[in-house]
């Protein structure tokens, strides 16, 4: 970071209460709703080094109201919602307000998002000035003692990560031929438990390819039928395109239209943010300290994310992510990998890989008026569809005045097209 | 055996279609509108149809946006609209290569050939048919009659065509200032095909032969006629079929012969009544709980009613009042003790100087000859035509008109909401002031005549309407956002069984919703004091009051009348005057009203690039009025003691760099769009290029036409409109046939060193990425887009070679040259810091208040600002720029993460205004803008820290700066009532 000044850095005006080890012992950390699969496993994980997290899953109204009463008129959706159920869990007298506190996720890029984290200060500090808000982060911002980044956390996470995207993968390509209903959320819930148990183990839960592979006979032997399902790709910005709070349930929806979705994997985003430095340095020749290490961990999650496409693609009856060097190429045709703020180049890319490989079907999530999304979605949906004329791509926009009749009924345009 | 018939049943947004096919032929059509009645019509279809065809079986499907609810329901098959317009057009025209489709709130576009495409209206891109309606109402005339006064027109106005929203706030100012109707009919047609045009087409070149399909596009010949010539069709290539309006249900029967299985009407009858709605409403609390509770409610707001005096009976002096509104016009005669002789209140109606002469008329006929008028004051966007036209003695700002009103009935008063027709307003009194005023944007506008709307669409007068929901026994939840979005909440609501009654309460606390959390948007209660007063003619309608306590939780006061505090407010404000100066009053007198006339024709002004679209009122006494100027130039007034104007100097000195050629033959010509970044980075590119020997050649200053040039390459409709504009400088530089067009990315501006990084917006960074993809001509060749981070000096001189290697450029020659560059770009700035001082001491000597106008770089496009700066020196306020005082401090301490160059300036400039007396910060916001719904927030609060006021401006395509105005004036009124309260604590 540069242009470091003097005096003091925060106003009075907004209260910051710091996350100490005291509270560390009795305190609930909330964990907004955006990847319940994942969150879940984290969760778990992190309770293995003593913290006690809870995920939350509130969906009422009354989280939009209070996201709109305490946010800007313009917050992005993403925002407007994490606030939301802040508010509403810390008013609902469900939690004592003196012993939580709220987590929340922050890259550092040149879009709003990493301004959440000082959003949800601002929105609390008034009734709430108590409650600490903790930064997950792997850029080394707000730096808290009481809640660090050690390397067998981080190494967690990453597993977390992982897994998650395992899970979500098979799910999706289970459930909507699964023959009795409700067996493929039954096998999430108990390969949740295993690895909720697994991530409190000191080495075993690295043991990523036998735990793949037992992953994939189990969810296999889900008895499922033989029907082709048009499968529909899910991109877009990350908090929407995951949150079934702010997608209004898509994954759910598209189940229920006949089709079978396909959400590229979180790995996919960590491994965006880690390419970050790396193509700083290859376009500005712009070397900080971090540079290096951004490249060994880039290397290292790569081979992660090699090593499961090849355990999928080994047994063979599931369809793997796309690998991420390919991506990248993918982008390449389109743009540069200098477009880095929001999702960037992910999003192009992943809608050109996805047509690519015969998903031709798209529907790209994003809140309304996302800036990045200008560029890298509705921007780019002109040279895709040159490049693959059948690629079928339509952009949802969400936020709390859009409504589900309006974004069903251009999502059942998009399948009409789809299933003719 | 009988052949099995074919039945499409189309539900649309506002009407019912069905048709039947029979052996290929078409052999039934009725197309009807359902006022929201929407299972009831179709059933009464259905019957109407089993009667003809009795006992004969069908093959049925269902299409339309309202009808996939039903569909769901009943089990009967759905095709979705589209879809259906896609298989009839097939069958029909299958030349076709596109479909353009209005329908009553959707517009649709099909493209056919060169890969199919389908493509709808935004959640965002209001309604089309519902937006004729609504414009159609706004003037006073029937959609037919709009029609017709469409064709007689002589010229356009420029009326924003995004949403309803915006184009009722671009009209009603043309209308008070008394354009021509037949005009303004024109220019709303023209609307709604730049919005299909810019919004659906998105990129994509609307030519070859066009069906048009839809209601709108079938009856109204005005609306074709616009189509048809805006997009150069040749006579046969514009196809209007006379199917047009059934044309979806037609598809839809087709598609249904493939799709589903033969029933018989009474079979499908059944399904349809039987069928159980979802239960996906979410419902609130009652209003009232009971009876008593209203009638309570009802008594304690009686109370606050005024006392009468009779006009005929009434001897002494007394004062007028007048609010000529954006909908309404209202008038009062008071008297001297503030009881009401005479009460006026009506709809605008397109004329408020006609109503208001004949009301005064009326009041000098019926008044008792001992009544004396002794002053007049008049508020509202018809305040100049008024005073002018009928010798009103004084015009006020709304804000003070309305504080003068509730004090009169509170005088602890703490908070003021008035809600009116297109506006809402509220202010926070202190010490007897206006501390801060909080007004809806031209977005989320959907205040009082939305709900008029909403009860006439649903054929009910607004008095039954509203008082329906009072007793509702599970109001709807219906969000909170702007009118579009509120028309398709309903939608949902009446699919999913709501009741009309439901309805009108989840409308009224839709309303409530909207100003409490959209434009107070209050942490808690207690923030807005223990005495609040309402008013406005919404909350006249008892639904709307009471959703507004229930959300707060406390009572309120409701003057009775609420519609009229405005014009009360004059009326008070009138008499303080005229108790203080004892001055005649100029209002004209009976025998003068008499021989009032007047007529208004339109102009364009001279005065400036700015070609202000002016309208002029000639009074038969030889006087003129002249509206629609920004400045004082288009009004002929000079101003005296005008300071330099930043916003002027700095556009000046950016053009300026024109006219450096470089030495001897140039070794290309480089293009420059001047637009977002380069209103900063210009100095520095162009000495560059220039240093290395290309001739630079930038591009038009910016107008409208800029815009129209490049809205069909525009993809995305929501973003700012200083980007869009974009689109037009590039085809303004192919035109101008350069070599090639210089654009680079850069996700990070310079630092300097005030903030926690240097970003800049996504937008600004990559907006060359998304011209290359949209514009057809630009290839790698003609339009070169590097990334560079200038802060890197040699890495940006390896870039920039490698970008102009065609041209034989080696980074050796830009390393040379990159200095002076580098030097340029900061002798720039600091000519612009040198200046602002001046203007600053400047205005100080002339005892003038400074303004900082803080936006970004860009808003010094006459285009993107409209001539803001204009109308506030015009005010009497010398205007400076947030980067031209921003070096002068530090960044305060800050809750944000302060990550953006630009907006990094506004904190400092803020932080600047907290320390100078004699300065206020208005910020500029381009609509669209994210990263602003952090900076707003926070440059409040740093102002409000420091008792600041803090005054945002909102800014679009819109070229009616009527809201900016009043905000504007609002301020220097408050300003000057802080003064004078200081004065007297002294």
């Amino acid at each position: 970071m540069s242009g470091k000044k003097e005096g003091k850095k925060y106003s009075d005006r907004v209260n910051r209460t710091t996350f100490t080890e005291e509270m560390k012992k009795d305190y609930t950390i909330l964990v907004p709703d955006m990847l319940p699969i994942h969150f879940e496993l984290i969760i778990k994980a992190y309770e293995h080094f003593g913290y006690k997290m809870e995920l939350l899953t509130n969906r009422s109204r009354t989280v939009v109201d209070e996201g709109l009463k305490n946010t800007h008129n313009d917050t992005c959706y993403p925002a407007l919602l994490v606030i939301g159920q802040y508010m509403e869990a810390l008013k609902s007298g469900r939690y004592d307000v003196d012993k939580v506190a709220l987590l929340i996720s922050q890259t550092g890029g040149g879009c709003r998002a990493s301004n959440y984290i000082y959003l949800i200060r601002k929105a609390i500090s008034t009734q709430f000035p108590q409650v600490p808000v903790l930064s997950l982060n792997f850029s080394g911002l707000e730096p808290n003692p009481a809640f660090p980044m050690t390397v067998p956390i981080i190494m967690r996470l990453i597993y977390c990560v992982m897994y998650g995207d395992m899970l979500m993968l098979l799910y999706n390509q289970c459930k909507p031929y699964e023959v009795k209903k409700g067996s493929t959320d039954r096998m999430l819930k108990r390969w949740q438990n295993r690895l909720g148990k697994l991530m409190g183990t000191k080495a075993d839960y690295m043991s990523t390819k036998s735990i793949y592979k037992a992953m994939l006979k189990d969810f296999s032997s889900i008895e499922r039928t033989k029907e082709k399902k048009p499968r529909v790709g899910i991109v877009g910005e990350i908090y929407v395109k995951y949150s079934p709070l702010a997608n209004n349930d898509l994954n759910e929806f598209l189940m229920s239209e006949g089709c079978e979705p396909y959400v590229p994997g979180l790995l996919d985003f960590v491994l965006y943010c880690a390419s970050d430095l790396i193509n700083d340095a290859r376009l500005y020749d712009k070397q900080t300290p971090r540079t290096a290490a951004y490249k060994v961990a880039y290397e290292v999650l790569y081979k992660f994310q090699q090593e499961q496409i090849k355990v999928i693609n080994e047994h063979g009856e599931f369809f793997a992510p796309h690998d991420f060097e390919h991506l990248r190429r993918c982008a390449d045709k389109y743009m540069n990998q200098g477009v880095k703020m929001g999702e960037g180049w992910l999003i192009t890319a992943e809608m050109a890989a996805l047509a690519e490989t015969g998903t031709e079907n798209i529907i790209c999530t994003q809140p309304f008026g996302c800036l990045p999304n200008h560029i890298v979605a509705k921007g780019m949906s002109r040279v895709i569809k040159a490049a693959y004329p059948n690629a079928n791509i339509v952009a949802i926009d969400y936020d709390p005045g859009a409504t589900k009749v309006n974004q069903e009924n251009r999502i059942k345009l998009m399948l009409a097209n789809a299933k003719r | 055996m009988e052949e099995i018939l074919k039945l499409g049943i189309d539900v649309g947004s506002t009407t019912v279609k069905t048709v039947i096919i029979d052996d290929e032929k078409i052999v039934y059509t009725k197309y009807e509108r359902h006022f929201s009645k929407v299972r009831e019509t179709v059933a009464e279809q259905l019957r109407a149809i089993n009667k003809l065809y009795k006992g004969r079986k069908f093959k049925t499907a269902i299409t339309g946006s309202a009808g996939l609810g039903i569909a769901q329901a009943s089990g009967i098959e759905f095709v979705q609209e589209v879809f259906s317009a896609f298989v009839a057009v097939n069958k029909t025209y299958p030349d076709t290569d596109v479909v353009v489709e209005l329908g009553g709130e959707d517009a649709k576009i099909i493209f056919l050939t060169g890969g199919v495409e389908q493509r709808m209206n935004g959640s965002c891109a209001g309604g089309t048919g519902a937006f004729i309606d609504q414009m159609a109402q706004l003037l006073g005339v029937s959609a037919d009659e709009l029609d017709r006064l469409s064709l007689e027109s002589t010229r356009l106005y420029p009326i924003a065509s995004r949403c309803g929203v915006f184009a009722k706030s671009d009209i009603q100012p043309l209308l008070n200032q008394g354009a021509k109707k037949e005009d303004i009919a024109a220019s709303i047609f023209q609307a709604v095909v730049d919005q299909t045009v810019s919004g659906l087409a998105q990129g994509r070149k609307i030519e070859g032969n066009v069906l048009f399909l839809g209601g709108p596009l079938y009856f109204l010949k005005g609306l074709r006629k616009a189509f048809v010539n805006t997009l150069h069709l040749s006579g046969d290539a514009a196809r209007f079929p006379e199917l047009a309006p059934c044309f979806m249900a037609y598809g839809c029967a087709l598609q249904a012969g493939d799709i589903s299985e033969p029933m018989t009407i009474d079979e499908t009858l059944d399904k349809i009544i039987n069928a159980k709605t979802s239960d996906n409403i979410v419902v609130g609390k009652p209003l009232f709980e009971s009876r008593e509770e209203y009638d309570e409610f009802v008594w304690r707001h009686n109370r606050s009613d005024l006392k009468y005096a009779d006009i005929k009976e009434y001897e002494g002096d007394a004062y007028l009042g007048i609010d000529a509104g954006s909908t309404t016009t209202k008038l009062v005669l008071v008297t001297d003790d503030g009881k009401l002789l005479y009460q006026h209140y009506c709809s605008s109606k397109g004329q408020p100087l006609d109503i208001i002469a004949s009301q005064l008329e009326e009041i000098y006929k019926i008044a008792n000859k001992n009544l004396k008028i002794r002053a007049s004051a008049v508020t509202g966007y018809g305040e100049d035509l008024i005073k002018s036209g009928l010798g009103v003695d004084y015009g006020i700002v709304e804000t003070v008109a309305h504080y003068k009103a509730a004090a009169f009935f509170c005088p602890d008063v703490d908070f003021i909401i008035d809600i009116g027709g297109q506006d809402i307003k509220c202010f926070k009194i202190k010490n007897n002031a206006i501390d801060s005023i909080m007004l809806n944007e031209a977005c989320s506008s959907g205040c009082g005549s939305f709900i008029q709307t909403f009860a006439q669409a649903m054929g009910y007068d607004i008095a039954d309407f509203a008082n329906l929901g009072l007793f509702a026994k599970a109001p709807v939840e219906l969000g909170s956002r702007c009118t579009v979005f509120m028309n398709s909440s309903v939608k949902q609501a009446q699919k999913d069984g709501a009741s009309v009654e439901d309805i009108s309460a989840g409308l009224s606390s839709s309303i409530i919703k909207n100003a409490v959390y959209k434009v107070i948007r209050a942490k808690s209660i207690d923030e807005l004091g223990e005495n609040i007063v309402v008013q406005g003619g919404t909350f006249l309608n008892d639904a709307v009051l009471r959703s507004f306590e229930k959300e707060l939780g406390r009572n309120v006061t409701r003057p009775a009348i609420a519609g009229l505090m405005g014009a009360f407010g004059c009326a008070l404000f009138a008499k303080e005057k005229y108790v203080a100066n004892r001055q005649a009053s100029t209002l004209l007198t009976l025998s003068q009203l008499k021989e009032f006339a007047y007529n208004s024709f339109s102009a364009q002004c001279k005065g400036c690039t700015a070609h202000c679209n002016l309208t002029i009122i000639k009074y038969n006494d030889g006087r003129r009025f002249v509206s629609g100027n920004r400045c004082e130039r288009g009004a002929g007034i000079k101003l005296e003691n005008k300071t330099e104007n930043m916003f002027e100097y700095k556009f000046e000195k950016l053009y300026s760099f024109a006219e450096k050629k470089p030495k001897g033959k140039p070794r290309a010509r480089v293009g420059i769009p001047m637009g977002l970044s380069y209103y900063d980075m210009l100095p520095y590119f162009h000495t560059l290029f220039t240093e290395l020997g290309f001739e630079v050649v930038l591009s038009d200053e910016t107008t409208r036409d800029t815009y129209y040039k490049g809205q069909q390459t525009i993809p995305s409709d929501t973003v700012c409109y200083p980007a869009k504009l974009m689109h037009g400088h590039i085809a303004n530089l192919l035109e101008k046939g350069v070599d090639f067009i210089f654009y680079p990315c850069m996700s990070y501006n310079a630092d300097e060193g005030q903030s926690d990084n240097h970003y800049n917006c996504p937008v600004v960074a990559y907006y060359p990425e998304l011209l290359k993809a949209n514009i057809p001509e630009l290839n790698d060749k003609n339009f070169i887009t590097p990334y560079l981070d200038i802060n890197f000096k040699k890495n940006t001189a390896k870039n920039m070679a490698r970008a102009l290697k065609d041209y034989h450029v080696t980074e050796k020659q830009v390393l040379d040259v990159l200095n002076k560059a580098y030097t340029e770009q900061l002798r720039f700035k600091k000519q612009n810091e040198q200046k602002a001082l001046e203007i600053i001491s400047k205005a100080r000597s002339y005892g003038q208040k400074i303004i900082v106008l803080a936006g970004r770089p860009y808003h010094i496009d006459h285009e993107i600002n409209h001539g803001i700066h204009k109308l506030i020196t015009s005010l009497g306020f010398a205007v400076v720029t947030e980067d031209s005082v921003a070096a002068l401090v530090d960044c305060p301490p800050l809750d944000v993460l302060n990550q953006w160059t630009y907006h990094a300036r506004l904190y400092r400039a803020a932080e600047y205004v907290c320390r100078n007396d004699d300065m206020q910060l208005v910020q500029l916001v381009s609509f669209g803008c994210g990263i602003d719904a952090v900076t707003t927030d926070e440059v409040r609060a740093i102002l409000e820290e420091k008792g600041k006021l803090y005054t945002q401006l909102k800014i679009d395509e819109i070229t009616n700066l009527g809201a900016a105005k009043i905000r504007l004036r609002s301020l220097a009124a408050a300003l000057e009532e802080k003064e004078n309260s200081k004065r007297e604590a002294i």
